[in-house]
């Protein structure tokens, strides 16, 4: 799929290049109504930095479109890729001495962390909304701060349950039940089938973090209120907790110490029949060569998940955003290239070549084919619609970012699910813990 | 000005003023740093304002704080031991004219040559709850009938992490004791010999007090790396399964880099130079007692 994009891609982009040879790139801004709002400063040469691929295709789109800004602005962008846990500390640096990339992909609240010191992408923001349908609520909570935009939000990495069809019809279900207990009941079903669900409970970021808060949300439980006061030790908490306890009876042995990989690589290997994941575990098989994996391939469905007592969509999903420092020398630069890489013409290749690992953020983009092509692909469309905030319900910054960050809810249900403490203990401890981050 | 550039003291402390530039650079400012952000409430990408001994107050209070505590002691006094009896027992075995001495002496070093990071990934492995080759093969000789929770049980997690350690550390202990060893006189063994002394004598009476100023550097060494040992941990548990392998460099390096809680994070770090001072004055007056190396009570 990527292959196709990217040679679509190099004949749409081929006149362009050779414009450029000949003079053209100045025309670029003068015939683009809103490159002339963003008009490069004399000489400008950006640095960016974001985090390294997941998906090889959503790398080489990123460096393409790039290399298309350059030769049509003859703006000279650096492109670093760094892990991406290593994004949030480089990101704060950047922020402390005042010097660093202009421009940095980073990851959920990170701009809510040091707002005063990044420019307001505001009108980029404006823009973008207009032209493509509108940005998420989501999104719009985290790219904003106190009615400015300080930040785009590039995509969601979406997350949903994979499963195994056939072993879940031969549990006796028809597909994944829409509500919590419904879904309980199909894990027990598995587990009495030999064929159990797992899912990630050790330090993992993304899977982890993800399905441990719609599990405490899903109850009605959550960290904060609406004001930022901590409520997590609550009935809803306790509730969530004693549900998951319930629900790890029915795991496969070993998920306390799964990180994220281990969910894939147990699954792929046909010792669970459903966990949480992005997309990522289904194009493993779609793309192996191995014929073990490849005959998993028509088995392999994705569905939401399911709605909890509190009756509506509860989950979280990770979100990427760009940000742009106030020390950039090149300002309207970036935002002209903050702009031109969310465009349709470069953003719907990328988000294609991205196999479906990125969700967009603007409402527009969710015609992209990525998500119809491969009817499997689908359940990830709408995650930017439905996923809420980490912070969820209360505001963003430092202490939702650092809650996340030190696995606050993961840990608690974890403790809580494997019976190495009462769901009230558990809840209490969580509870004072995060008390500590909001307490600034 | 030249009787002045000639004077001894002035030379001397010329002389040693580009190391001492350096130390300050490199050694004091970072661990000054370190322990001023200990006392302020600062976070990534904001400076703080001191606060005291707020966070050190905290920390007592904070069960997880006090379990990375419990562990690093654990781990380094469990994983310290083994690598020091392993180590001797390698060393004095390499010590012997053994056929492909060479050869042994250069496996020994392996497991110290491979990065950290690429022998956790290894473990990680081996340790998996899924595909773990141990359990495999123990399965295979019907030895067991389910495959070993290594990592997903909080014991079990704190026992692989401790044998991961000295899987990697031994190798420095071993080649450090070996080289102590070469440097004793065969005649004393030969005059211990030719005195009736039994083998286990010979071990007790001539090679350890001739041993020990190296083992009390290599055990300095060895306690040091273990107490602050990061990788391993981190890229085998990630402090995981419940904390139960968080260490106080991985529980820092959380609150501190991920959690964005510099003050806490550094805090924390603090916490751990009075145990490191401890080791390193431990063996510092363990050294200063000459006649005890030598053989004599003191």
């Amino acid at each position: 799929m990527s292959k196709f994009d990217r040679r679509e891609f190099l004949k749409t982009t081929a006149g362009a290049a050779a414009a450029t040879s000949i003079g053209v790139g100045g025309a670029f801004w003068s015939t683009n109504a809103w490159a002339q709002t963003w008009k490069p400063e004399k000489g400008a040469k950006l640095r960016v930095l974001r985090w390294k691929r997941f998906v090889q295709g959503d790398e080489d789109l990123w460096m393409a479109n790039t290399k298309k800004f350059t030769e049509k602005t003859g703006i000279e962008v650096r492109v670093d890729n760094e892990g991406w846990e290593d994004v949030r500390p480089k990101a704060a640096v950047a922020a402390n001495v005042g010097s660093g990339p202009d421009v940095i992909v980073g990851w959920f609240d990170d701009p809510h962390q040091y707002p005063d010191k990044l420019v307001d992408v505001s009108d980029v923001a404006s823009y973008l909304g207009a032209k493509y349908g509108g940005w998420y609520p989501v999104c719009e909570k985290y790219g904003k701060r106190a009615g400015k935009w300080i930040a785009l939000p590039l995509g969601i990495i979406g997350n949903a349950i994979v499963y195994r069809d056939s072993h879940v019809k031969a549990a006796g279900f028809d597909g994944i039940p829409k509500d919590t207990a419904g879904f309980l009941k199909l894990c027990q079903a598995l587990k009495a089938k030999g064929t159990p669900c797992g899912f990630a409970l050790g330090k993992a970021v993304g899977d982890g973090n993800n399905w441990a808060h719609w599990l405490l949300w899903s109850h009605g439980g959550k960290l904060v209120d609406d004001k930022g006061v901590v409520v997590v030790n609550s009935k809803e908490t306790i509730a969530a907790l004693e549900y998951a306890k319930q629900l790890y009876d029915t795991f496969v042995p070993g998920t306390l110490s799964w990180q994220d990989p281990h969910n894939n690589k147990a699954f792929l290997d046909g010792q669970i029949s459903l966990t949480a994941n992005g997309i990522s575990v289904y194009y493993a098989a779609k793309n192996s060569t191995d014929e073990k994996l490849k005959a998993m391939v028509p088995d392999i469905q994705h569905a939401r998940f399911p709605i909890g007592p509190v009756g509506k969509p509860t989950e979280l999903m990770q979100i990427t955003q760009m940000f742009l420092f106030k020390y950039s020398k090149a300002p309207a630069a970036a935002k002209a290239y903050m702009a031109f890489m969310m465009e349709a013409d470069q953003y719907n290749p990328w988000m294609k070549a991205s196999i479906g690992y990125t969700a967009q953020p603007l409402k527009a983009y969710a015609a992209n084919s990525v998500w119809t092509d491969d009817p499997k692909a689908t359940p990830y469309r709408d995650s930017a619609a439905l996923m809420l905030d980490h912070a969820h319900s209360g505001p963003l910054g430092y202490a939702s970012a650092a809650c996340l960050a030190d696995y606050i809810v993961l840990d608690m249900i974890a403790a809580a699910a494997s019976g190495s403490k009462s769901p009230q203990d558990a809840a209490a401890e969580a509870q004072k813990r995060a008390e500590r981050y909001y307490k600034v | 000005m030249q009787k002045f550039f000639n004077n001894r003291n002035v030379l001397g402390l010329l002389f040693m003023l580009p190391a001492g530039v350096l130390l300050l650079i490199f050694l004091t400012y970072p661990l000054g740093l370190g322990t001023w952000l200990g006392f302020t409430d600062a976070k990534l990408g904001r400076e703080g304002v001191w606060v005291g001994l707020e966070n050190f107050k905290y920390l007592i209070g904070d069960s997880v704080a006090r379990l990375s505590l419990f562990n690093t002691l654990f781990y380094t006094v469990v994983a310290s031991v083994a690598k020091f009896v392993f180590g001797l027992w390698l060393a004095v075995l390499l010590n012997r004219h053994l056929p492909f001495k060479s050869f042994f002496r250069a496996i020994v070093l392996l497991p110290f040559i491979v990065p950290t990071a690429l022998s956790a990934i290894a473990f990680w492995w081996l340790y998996d709850a899924q595909f773990s080759v141990i359990s495999w093969s123990l399965m295979k000789l019907g030895l067991i009938d389910r495959y070993i929770d290594f990592l997903g049980d909080p014991w079990n997690a704190r026992f692989s992490a401790v044998a991961a350690n000295i899987w990697r550390g031994v190798p420095f202990v071993a080649i450090c004791l070996l080289a102590g060893l070469q440097t004793i006189s065969p005649s004393l063994y030969e005059a211990a010999a030719l005195d009736g002394a039994t083998p286990w004598q010979r071990f007790r009476f001539v090679t350890l007090p001739l041993l020990t100023p190296i083992i009390a550097v290599v055990m300095t060494f060895s306690v040091l790396f273990t107490f602050t040992d990061f990788q391993l941990i981190y890229v085998l548990t990630r402090g995981g399964p419940l904390n139960a392998t968080h260490l106080m460099a991985t529980l820092s390096f959380q609150r501190a880099i991920s959690g964005g809680s510099l003050g806490e994070g550094a805090a924390l770090a603090t916490l751990m130079v009075p145990f490191l001072l401890a080791a390193i004055l431990f063996s510092y007056f363990g050294l200063q007692r000459r006649a005890w190396q030598q053989g004599g009570k003191d």
